[in-house]
């Protein structure tokens, strides 16, 4: 059983300022998951008659891409390639003091306590992140196009993004080309994608640049933060597509 | 294509490009200058063509001054907009847990680079220029009058270097220069969108370039306070 | 005559869908874009069926209590899912995935539905794969399959382990084309508390911006519910934790018939419980049974000595271990369908041979796959056979290939290597197939409020096969309701806007208003999870994978007596207009303890045992699922203020096409 010093950002909504707050919790297990241990400090808070810390979180299984917590100074903790609800205690050690604080990018605005609004990801999905085919069902046979495995594989690894907002949290420049350029990968590398290839990709990034994000200088935080390991050959697969598009535009 | 580079892309474009440029322009200089360790003829015949030549003058100087300043003004652009979209910033970060110290300071290992161009263009550029279209001295010789005078360069560069400070600030200069380059010379090719097999064996070489270019100014710089 | 009307159009199975299709009334595309529609929930359900009506032509409304579309918990369903597209050529057909959906749930769905569904799941794959979708594809580039449980032929469709995340991404996208559009008009972190209901149709809903705490009202023509199914009730499940069964409920208090609420999916291959603190499980995709061996040892000793940590698994010898779905089902094996492998692991482990500290879990081995992938694979390279660690080495990379996710995602949360030792799993409360009652056109009794995907009860039976759901939730989204809705809206066209200052309205909004004010003021003692936690025990000791007469009717008794427990000590810290979560939990828990009593209710009154629904006191003597003929129906209940009161009603179940047998996976 462990005892820690939680130094948490409390903020009780979007217009007020925030702070960082002291919380001791104590009898935590090595086999919780960190979120579980968050629950623990908001039944003792609750008990007390106190507001419990509000954190987003929802499938608990590193899928949903809900929960989104800078956990002393890294985007989803200290592991690599996993989401803040699959980080368990036993990467910690008794005493330990550690930091949790919301996503910090100007795209994302503090919603409450450890809540962001990661709404500026939509936009940019509704920007162009689709093929435009009608949902009749009548389209060709799923065997009509052949895709070559390597392509399709590639394509797979690129959509698994969770839309979490990790790579922005952990960027120096809060850049959201990972997530951009995830959804540019998948569909430029298949076929049924590459009919809409220049206006997705310029609708995209324009839309990203609106919403207030960085630009990358491609120091590779993204990439080692990414609980799904999104790589960085996306990115410049969208500058590829971008200049191509660009060129043709 | 208009409006290309108001785009965080094309920005980053631009910049790889005139990162090449620069790159390119990198080698071309120290080999020129190595020249200069073991043949101070080569090397006054070499800087005489360079600063004399209508192509290399009237065409690739302006293009190199613009090709440094927009490299400059241009990292300064997205610095700044890239500090604008972190409005609050953590209490507690751990960046060096996913990034390299180069690839996060960029700007300050540019702006050093900056700094020491000042000095660089006060030393022998401002000088050059001075003497060539002000005083309207083409000829290159220590004494324009006297075709068997020589020329004047190699001696003006022996005599730079005689400063133990300058050539201090010249090492810690490009040392910056190279952490620069270890970062940036990759960097480049992402920007472009090159980022596949071909590239990545380039790492290796990246390497090489990055550490090799600076250490032979180094070297030059060194050479000649020593051996004057 | 039941007061049930189903709706099955008249003739041949085959032929149901078209005539159908045929003969319900159209609105025309000018007509379209006067009739609003709300979709509450955005899963694939909702999504899907959101992007469809956009694109028709009507005005969409989309609610979603999570902060995007993108993520529902469909996103979490990692296996697959089903279509009779028979690329693989083994034999095949629309009729035999109905076949075996009808008999996967235990010959207790409808017919029509079903067949529908089946005939529908090859259009999903065109779609998707034209949608961006990216498939698992094999070398030549077409499409690869694999199996799931109940069944004898290859036709689930993957994207490794992430399957339900592909397909929920897809829906997104086209729901983002739409709302891009202007075509869906889309609120997040929205809550729906209530159904409004004008003149016998329903007209709009209540919701909560869950952030500012408002209470808003939305009027349409129509309202869909796509909003899931109500597992949480256990508590621990694998279910989001935001999964609720609230938007349900209050149509049902509206005067929507609750179907077959007791019938729950246990998934059989779930990461065992650790300890108290544990807020939900995770599921171990049911394709690791195509290669995992299913496992508990033979003799009691043995599991003393697993437990007490002086014997490895590993170590155990071949003759002294029992693969006990093997041994029971020779036919289908580690692949029968949940309910069977659910209830073989309780009885293994009821049995004492469970290999944990808590007795309940048992072994999914790969040991087996690991040597028979890399024994292939060396012959395909032309290395050693008799090499052990080069086999070992190259089976690993095959199993890392097809399951890496789902190890990585087990060694992280129990910190042990499936790939030295088998992994340890146990059965989890993982789908309901209980849902709103809606007939063939996914109405429910209150005319324009339908409902889709897992909050209806339609396909599934007493038990669903594994890669059905998602089949199920784009099949009701993409190309079921958008034709049937229009049946429906047809005679909706000069109706125009509907009002949301009419009597109807404000009192919905005041009843809503009410049951806040009631929660946040209450100044009790007790968190909302106090109460969760002690119903969600009462559910799984009670209404768990076996239940009986005696249990039931104290499940019955105790979820009352908590409910008013819950009203008189609940502690809801915070203020209404604000985020406040605890607020949102409150009514969630309030709604799960009205459902938990009624899911008791139904499954005492269910006197047989069918699919997910295992009463011991019918059982055949090898302990299999004994169904009884009278009880061939669908259960419908409606609600009468408590669930205590609430009305049975009877669909009864016909099966013209397809023999009702004792369900043999031997």
């Amino acid at each position: 059983m462990m005892n820690l010093t939680l130094k948490i950002w409390r903020q009780k909504n979007a217009n007020e300022k925030g702070k960082i707050v002291d919380y001791p919790v104590s009898g935590i297990s090595p086999d919780m998951s960190f979120l579980e241990m968050l629950d623990v400090l908001n039944q003792e808070l609750i008990e007390k008659g106190k507001e419990p810390v509000a954190f987003d979180h929802d499938c608990r299984e590193g899928i949903c891409g809900t929960c989104s917590l800078y956990i002393n100074g890294r985007a989803h903790g200290p592991a690599t390639k996993i989401t803040a609800c699959q980080l368990h205690m036993r990467s910690f050690k008794d005493g330990d003091t550690i930091y949790i604080e919301p996503w910090r990018a100007k795209a994302f605005p503090v919603v409450k306590d450890l809540i962001v609004d990661r709404s500026s990801f939509d936009r940019i999905q509704q920007a162009g992140g689709f093929i435009s085919v009608n949902t009749s069902g009548n389209t060709q046979d799923a065997n009509a196009i052949p895709i070559e495995k390597e392509h399709a594989d590639k394509a797979f690894d690129a959509a698994t993004c969770i839309g979490c907002g990790a790579c922005v949290a952990s960027c120096k420049n809060s850049s959201a080309m990972l997530f951009v350029s995830a959804k540019v990968s998948q569909f430029a590398l298949l076929p049924q994608g590459q009919v809409e290839a220049t206006d997705r990709v310029m609708n995209m990034v324009k839309q990203m640049d609106e919403e207030g994000f960085g630009n990358c200088t491609n120091t590779g935080a993204c990439e080692v933060e990414c609980p799904k390991g999104i790589s960085l050959e996306n990115i410049a697969r969208m500058n590829r597509e971008y200049l191509t598009a660009s060129l043709k535009g | 294509m208009s409006g290309i580079f108001k785009s965080s892309v094309g920005r980053k474009f631009a910049m790889a490009l005139s990162a090449f440029f620069l790159m390119i322009f990198l080698v071309m200089h120290v080999s020129i200058n190595f020249t200069s360790v073991f043949s101070e003829e080569l090397f006054n015949n070499m800087s005489h063509f360079m600063g004399t030549n209508p192509l290399v003058q009237g065409l690739m100087q302006p293009i190199l001054i613009v090709g440094v300043v927009f490299h400059f003004v241009m990292g300064f652009v997205l610095e700044a907009k890239n500090k604008a979209s972190r409005d609050v910033g953590y209490a507690k970060n751990v960046a060096k847990d996913n990034s390299t110290w180069m690839s996060r300071n960029m700007l300050l290992t540019g702006a050093v680079v900056l700094a020491f161009l000042v000095l660089h263009f006060y030393d022998f550029w401002i000088h050059e220029m001075t003497i060539k279209y002000v005083q309207g001295d083409m000829s290159g010789l220590v004494d324009a009058n006297n075709a068997e005078s020589g020329f004047r360069y190699y001696d003006e560069l022996r005599e730079k270097f005689v400063s133990p400070v300058r050539v201090l600030i010249y090492v810690v200069s490009f040392v910056l220069l190279s952490l620069h380059l270890l970062h940036g010379f990759n960097s480049a090719f992402q920007s472009v969108g090159a980022n596949n097999k071909y590239v990545k064996s380039l790492k290796g070489f990246s390497k090489v370039y990055s550490i090799g270019i600076p250490a032979l100014f180094i070297f030059i710089a060194v050479y000649h306070h020593f051996t004057h | 005559m039941s007061i049930l009307d189903s709706k099955i159009p008249e003739g041949p199975l085959a032929d149901k869908w078209t005539k159908h299709k045929n003969d319900i009334n159209l609105v025309n595309p000018a007509n379209k874009r006067l009739i609003d529609v709300i979709i509450v929930g955005t899963g694939l359900a909702g999504g899907s069926a959101a992007a469809t009506l956009a694109e028709l032509g009507y005005n969409v409304k989309a609610f979603c209590f999570q902060d995007s579309p993108r993520r529902a918990h469909s996103i979490a369903a990692q296996g697959g899912i089903n279509a009779a597209k028979n690329y693989q050529g083994d034999g095949d057909s629309t009729y035999r995935l109905f076949y075996d959906t009808v008999k996967g749930g235990d010959y207790r769905s409808r017919e029509a539905n079903v067949y529908r569904l089946a005939e529908v799941s090859t259009n999903i794959i065109d779609q998707c794969v034209a949608q961006g979708v990216p498939f698992a594809r094999e070398y030549g580039g077409l499409l690869d399959n694999r199996s799931f449980g109940g069944v004898l032929v290859s036709r689930t469709f993957y994207a490794k382990g992430q399957t339900g995340q592909q397909l929920l991404l897809g829906a997104y996208a086209a729901m983002n084309r739409q709302i891009g559009r202007g075509k869906i008009k889309m609120y997040t972190r929205h809550e729906m508390l209530d159904v409004v209901v004008v003149d016998g149709k329903a007209r709009g809903i209540i919701a909560r911006d869950l952030v500012t705490g408002e209470i808003e009202r939305h009027s349409a023509h129509a309202v869909v519910l796509g909003t899931g199914g109500y597992g949480n009730a256990f508590y621990l499940s694998t279910y989001a934790m935001g999964s609720n069964v609230t938007a349900a409920w209050k149509a049902h208090k509206r005067g929507a018939f609750f179907a077959n609420p007791c019938y729950t999916q246990i998934h059989p291959t779930c990461i065992p419980v650790s300890g108290d603190h544990q807020s939900k499980l995770t599921l171990m995709s049911e394709s690791l049974r195509n290669d995992g061996r299913i496992w508990v040892p033979k003799h009691k000793k043995d599991v003393e000595a697993i437990r007490n940590g002086s014997l490895k698994p590993t170590d155990l010898a071949e003759e002294d271990r029992d693969y006990y779905l093997e041994r029971r089902y020779p036919a289908f094996g580690n692949l029968v369908p949940r309910d069977v492998a659910s209830r073989a692991a309780k009885e293994r482990c009821d049995a004492g041979y469970g290999v944990n500290q808590t007795g309940e879990a048992v072994y999914l081995d790969f040991a087996s796959a690991i040597e028979r992938y890399g024994k292939e694979q060396a012959y395909v390279k032309g290395l050693n056979v008799e090499d052990k660690a080069l086999i070992t080495k190259l089976g690993k990379e095959v199993v890392e290939n097809k399951y890496g996710n789902l190890f990585q995602m087990y060694e992280k949360i129990v910190d042990q290597n499936p790939y030295e030792t088998p992994m340890m799993i146990y059965p989890a409360v993982h789908y309901t197939m209980g849902g709103l009652w809606v007939d063939y056109n996914l109405m429910t009794t209150v005319p324009g409020l339908y409902a889709i995907g897992e909050a209806n009860f339609s396909d599934h039976g007493a038990n669903r096969l594994g890669a059905s759901a998602l089949m199920q939730g784009l099949a009701d989204g993409y190309f079921v309701l958008p034709y049937t809705i229009g049946d429906y809206l047809a005679h909706d066209i000069r109706t125009g806007e509907i009002p949301t200052d009419s009597k109807e309205f404000d009192a919905a909004e005041e009843k809503v208003r009410a049951e806040i004010d009631k929660l946040v003021n209450n100044q009790g003692t007790k968190s909302v999870d106090y109460f969760h936690k002690k119903l969600g025990k009462i559910m799984w000791n009670k209404c768990g994978m076996a239940r009986n007469e005696k249990e039931l009717k104290e499940a019955i008794s105790e979820i009352a007596a908590l409910r008013e427990e819950f009203y008189k000590d609940v502690f809801v810290p915070g203020e209404e207009n604000e985020y406040n979560e605890e607020l949102a939990k409150a009514g969630r828990v309030a709604d799960f303890l009205e459902l938990g009593e009624l899911f008791a209710k139904d499954a005492l009154e269910r006197n047989e045992s069918a699919g997910g629904h295992f009463r011991e006191e019918y059982q055949t003597e090898s302990g299999e699922a004994l169904r009884v003929k009278d009880y061939q129906y669908v259960s419908a209940w409606e609600y009468k203020g408590q669930p205590s009161e609430a009305v049975h009603h009877k669909e009864p179940l016909e099966y013209e096409n397809i023999e009702v047998k004792e369900r043999s996976y031997k």
